[in-house]
């Protein structure tokens, strides 16, 4: 086995910028926000102490921070940021700008709740709000994760078939703030697996064949004035790109499980062999669940989980195949959609089961909002529902709110 | 004559324009054209200098001309020209 390294005692922040600092971007801009604000503090240490050569952007704002890295990644830089909450908001405008000019940004978003009422603490209403931006988005479960995470959205964003922005997200203090064992890769390891940022050739206004970045020897203009007439074309790529996005996470994550030992994907399926009744969710939460998974495995009872990573793109036909044998699926959302019928994420999962011919049941629970806690017995609860659900043969309530005082 | 545009796949990625801007003419959004009277011009070109879109030239006569396939009919050298040598006639 090759593979290298040390372990660290890391917070999910530091593991963050622990590993920018070994992906070693050529700039950052940032505007420290709670719970992202571990993150740029530690970058602008290893900045100001010499470590690397990174271009540190103290900004303004959020939306500062954004169209920086924008500016930088459209001249051939590596631009990372990070941010969560109120500051994702902020950039609501330049995110999309990323995104359609394909530029491939990677940002670490550290899930906070929206105002009002201001609340510091974790839900996924900041990043499920960015769901439709464009951004390739992953989930992480633990600071290894994310840790993990932030070197592979290097080598997925800049893939060719792909040109996207990254954002992965990790839970706000579950996560941000909690240290944790880290298995960590070596410098060298990390900056081959990343290699040098190419870039792939476009048509420019001169005729030419030219790469696709702003140099002033082969001139090109980015993301000008799009009516009608090509709008509508350069949406139709970015939905391509999103596709092609898919294999490229699997690829990327199957090449880093070589000289990691952990290997990605898509989403990671726990204990769903001869599973009757199952959860599905995204974050922290499913680390929880894993045990509560266990505890009610050794009592026999058939159940298991299903963890998505990759938000965007979903994995449709991904999930069918791991489900397609469960009866009840009870789907876990840390956000709400004001007046649909579901979480964002319960949403996909019902949608993706509409064309298969043997629909299971479904039902939504929405916990956590504001950082309100999910501990195992709660999980357990839903576990119970979902088994009550699979005896009566249908879902009288299709959204369920876990852990909130009637 | 309308021309067939390309399809997404056709078209360079992120927005890159694939053929200069002079080849989109403007001069079609005009709805209003500064005209030039010659006899009242004292060629102090502050209209070339104020045109935001270039479309006023110099000539080597020293006399000026619009070029009407990119003067969008702002009409600032209109409103600039200290001579009212410029006049804004409706298309």
């Amino acid at each position: 086995m090759g593979v290298r390294g040390k372990v660290l005692g890391l917070t999910g922040d530091e593991a963050v910028a622990y590993a920018i600092k070994q992906v070693e971007p050529d700039v950052v801009a940032a505007y420290p926000i709670t719970p992202q604000t571990i993150i740029v503090e530690r970058i602008s240490e290893y900045v100001a102490n010499g470590e690397i050569k990174t271009e540190y952007i103290a900004v303004e704002s959020e939306h500062s921070a954004m169209s920086a890295c924008i500016g930088a990644a459209a001249v051939g830089a590596r631009a990372f940021t990070a941010t969560a909450s109120a500051g994702l908001a902020f950039m609501w405008e330049t995110l999309y700008i990323a995104a359609s000019c394909r530029l491939p940004i990677v940002m670490a978003i550290v899930n906070r709740a929206l105002s009002a009422p201001i609340n510091i603490h974790c839900d996924h209403s900041d990043s499920m709000g960015a769901r439709d931006s464009g951004w390739i988005q992953i989930y992480c479960e633990n600071s290894q994760e994310a840790y993990d995470a932030a070197i592979q959205a290097w080598k997925i964003a800049e893939h060719p078939d792909v040109l996207l922005p990254v954002m992965f997200c990790l839970d706000g203090f579950v996560l941000s703030h909690t240290l944790e064992n880290v298995h960590t890769l070596p410098d060298e390891d990390v900056k081959e697996f990343i290699g040098e940022r190419k870039f792939v050739k476009v048509r420019s206004h001169e005729g030419r064949e030219v790469p696709f970045v702003l140099d002033p020897e082969n001139p090109i203009t980015i993301g000008p004035l799009d009516l009608y007439d090509f709008y509508f074309e350069h949406k139709r790529q970015q939905v391509e790109a999103m596709k092609n996005a898919k294999k490229v996470i699997v690829d990327v994550g199957r090449e880093y499980g070589k000289i990691s030992g952990r290997e990605y994907g898509l989403l990671e399926p726990y204990k769903l062999e001869s599973a009757e009744v199952a959860i599905v969710g995204l974050g922290s939460t499913m680390g929880t669940a894993k045990v509560v998974v266990d505890k009610l495995r050794e009592k026999g009872r058939k159940v298991g989980l299903l963890k998505i990573r990759a938000f965007r793109p979903f994995p449709y036909e991904e999930v069918i195949k791991e489900l397609e044998h469960v009866e009840v699926i009870g789907v876990l959302d840390r956000s709400l959609s004001f007046g649909a019928q579901g979480g964002p994420l319960f949403l996909e999962i019902r949608s993706a089961f509409y064309d298969f011919e043997r629909r299971p049941l479904i039902s939504n629970y929405v916990y956590g909002l504001g950082g309100r806690d999910m501990p195992p017995d709660l999980i357990m609860q839903i576990f119970d529902d979902l088994e009550k659900i699979k005896e009566k043969g249908r879902v009288d309530v299709l959204l369920k709110f876990i852990g909130l005082r009637e | 004559m309308t021309e067939r545009l390309p399809g997404w796949r056709d078209i360079p990625i992120g927005g890159v324009a694939f053929k200069p801007s002079e080849e989109y003419k403007t001069g079609d959004w005009r709805v209003f054209r500064p005209v030039l009277n010659k006899e009242k011009c004292n060629r102090c070109y502050l209209c070339h200098f104020y045109c935001p879109e270039g479309a006023i030239k110099v000539l080597d006569t020293g006399d000026i001309e619009i070029d009407y396939d990119y003067c969008k009919g702002c009409l600032i050298c209109v409103n600039e020209c200290p001579r009212g040598a410029l006049e804004s006639v409706q298309e």
